[in-house]
């Protein structure tokens, strides 16, 4: 089940504006009678880290592959700064499903290689190394490396040709906490210098804390894009209070009532911790026992979960409202932005 | 194709390949022959005297190209499989790709960097065979005449024509089952089993496949070599048979080579790398 949830709401399906770093409209793969990518819609505006989640098998790195020009979309649109899919590759940097190099050549040889066929000054090379703590090991073979060192190589890789954009799939897999923490750190600087960055994972507290918008999909549809902030929503007040259903009607009649229910004998109101002083003074004035008052913050982690669960079948999961309609979130009708 | 050449050069089993196949062509064309000489024995229904004469400087050509329709096939066709097949099984194809060449670049590049490892690879091969010619000519004060070098010419393009086809089928094979293994073995299969089988069991008992025959690359390549061994060469080695005209031979060859490399071109632009 899908809550409704704030989120962007384009005024109609996305076009490209002439100012978005990726744009996709009703993008989709067939595999036979099997889509991996169904009508995907989502726009990656300039600098900014875009995080791209969802279940396995959700069609993340298909649509990753496609807008790299890797795979051919069977129908739909993708635009890569400014350009079709797959003939602006020059612009790209990616790492898509995994580093793959030569076993027998060193990381720089590697990268020696790939330097020829990007057009890169060969001095581009020990910058990238460094970047990514790679110097010590460089010109070992790559077939010692561990699967952090690939791991690293793969985005040196990626950041050879300076480029505008970066895809990275799965970028701290196989990396250490420090790499991990490094790899944040790279991923913010990266939109400082005003580079725009796509990335695909599964640690949700690392999108958490670097992404500015993420886009959910699942079963190759998207359920959801917006910020983070958007995703989690303002979380909610759990209330204890006697007698609870006073409580409930005091807090209804101050919040409205679509925003209070009751769950194993507590009142949980959907507010922000501003309003908790509010809805205490409102419930003491009507002589009301409040005994509890807590504030709860979904993480990412949980909406995630909720938005990508099992689907109910026969029907479509949303992907963003109609133009002009708007949406309830936790019972509060918000407008669309 | 620089970036190509990195890569073939400091890959192992180039150098284990390709030294394999003028190390086993000196040893069946020119040692084994010669030891037979020197104990004065007889050589594949061959007398001592024809022994010494098909090893000498005269016979440069046919000695240096005459395990290539054949054995020296059957490795080059591994190193094509292995050049576009390995692009897949480590996931490095999608490397290059998102870098910014087309495709159609990146084979490019590989076809070339591969004639120019066999052409040089031909050129070692006809280098040892002559300087073990030289050697045995001269420990058996035997006559030192070398071809023209209008045949080492001819010689040279032969063996780069017949080593570039055999190498772009293992290229299409490699790429067209996205591995290296499955290539190899049918490669193998197809070189020293099905051609052999075809031209020795089914074309002398069936007129389709007597007619067929001279469509096949292996016939082809034999046929090549042995037209430029020229009419009184005694051909020794399996797979080398006058089977169609050396004319025919190298057009029939040209267009594998194209053929090839047309095909692995269209399986490369066409399909999805995943």
């Amino acid at each position: 089940m899908h809550p409704s949830v704030a989120v962007e709401q384009p005024a109609s399906a996305p076009t490209w504006t002439g100012d978005a770093a990726v744009v996709t409209e009703g993008l989709t793969k067939r595999y036979g009678s099997r889509a991996a990518v169904d009508g995907l819609s989502l726009t990656v505006r300039p600098g900014e880290v875009f995080g791209f989640l969802g279940p396995n098998g959700a069609g993340k790195t298909t649509t990753l592959r496609m807008l790299t020009g890797l795979v051919r979309p069977t129908s739909g649109s993708a635009w890569v700064l400014g350009r079709t899919a797959g003939e602006s590759v020059a612009g790209i940097g990616a790492l898509i499903e995994g580093p793959g190099f030569y076993p027998y050549l060193s990381g720089r040889d590697n990268l020696r290689v790939l330097a020829k066929y990007a057009g890169t000054p060969h001095r581009r090379i020990a910058q990238v190394l460094a970047t990514v703590d790679l110097m010590d090991r460089a010109d070992d073979r790559y077939g010692t490396y561990s699967l952090g060192m690939k791991q690293r190589l793969g985005v040196a890789a990626a950041l050879l040709k300076q480029p505008e954009l970066v895809v990275l799939d799965e970028p701290t897999n196989g990396l250490d906490p420090a790499g991990i923490t490094d790899m944040r750190a790279l991923l913010r600087r990266l939109a400082a210098e005003g580079c725009t960055v796509v990335l695909s994972s599964h640690l949700l507290a690392e999108v958490e804390q670097v992404c500015d918008r993420v886009a959910v999909v699942s079963h190759g549809r998207l359920i959801v894009q917006g910020t983070v902030g958007d995703l989690v929503g303002l979380g909610r007040l759990v209330i204890e209070a006697e007698p609870l259903a006073d409580a409930v009607a005091v807090t209804g009649g101050l919040l409205g009532a679509e925003r209070v229910s009751v769950v194993d004998g507590k009142l949980h109101v959907q507010a922000g911790p501003e309003s908790a002083a509010q809805i205490n003074r409102a419930l003491v004035r009507s002589e009301i026992d409040v005994t509890g008052l807590r504030q709860e913050v979904r993480t990412l982690e949980e909406v995630f979960l909720q938005m990508t669960g099992p689907q109910p079948t026969g029907d479509d999961p949303p992907q963003g409202d109609p133009p002009g309609r708007s949406r309830r979130r936790f019972g509060r009708r918000v407008l669309p932005r | 194709m620089s970036a190509e050449l990195v890569k073939l050069l400091r890959r192992p089993a180039t150098w284990v390949l390709l030294g394999l196949w003028p190390s086993v062509q000196l040893i069946f064309s020119l040692l084994i022959p010669y030891v037979s000489y020197r104990r004065g024995a007889s050589y594949e229904g061959s007398p001592p005297e024809a022994l010494l004469a098909g090893v000498l400087p005269d016979r440069l050509v046919q000695n240096a190209l005459s395990g290539l329709p054949l054995f020296g096939g059957a490795l080059v066709l591994t190193l094509g499989a292995l050049l576009a097949g390995s692009e897949y099984g480590w996931g490095t194809l999608k490397t290059l790709l998102v870098q910014g060449p087309r495709r159609l670049t990146v084979l490019a590049g590989q076809l070339l960097a591969l004639l120019v490892v066999l052409a040089g690879t031909v050129v070692v091969s006809f280098l040892l065979t002559a300087l073990a010619s030289w050697v045995i000519a001269a420990g058996e004060s035997a006559a030192f005449d070398w071809p023209t070098p209008g045949d080492l010419v001819r010689g040279f393009a032969a063996g780069l024509l017949i080593a570039g086809t055999w190498g772009a089928m293992g290229m299409f094979l490699g790429t067209a089952l996205r591995g290296t293994a499955l290539p190899i073995g049918l490669g193998l299969v197809w070189i020293l089993a099905i051609e052999s089988l075809v031209v020795n069991v089914a074309a002398p008992l069936l007129s389709l496949f007597d007619a067929g025959q001279a469509l096949l690359p292996g016939v082809n390549a034999g046929s090549l070599v042995a037209a430029l061994a020229g009419p009184d060469a005694v051909l020794r080695t399996p797979g080398v048979a006058a089977i169609v005209g050396g004319t025919q031979a190298a057009w029939a060859l040209a267009g594998f080579l194209v053929l090839f490399g047309a095909l692995t071109g269209l399986l490369l632009v066409r399909r999805d790398v995943t």
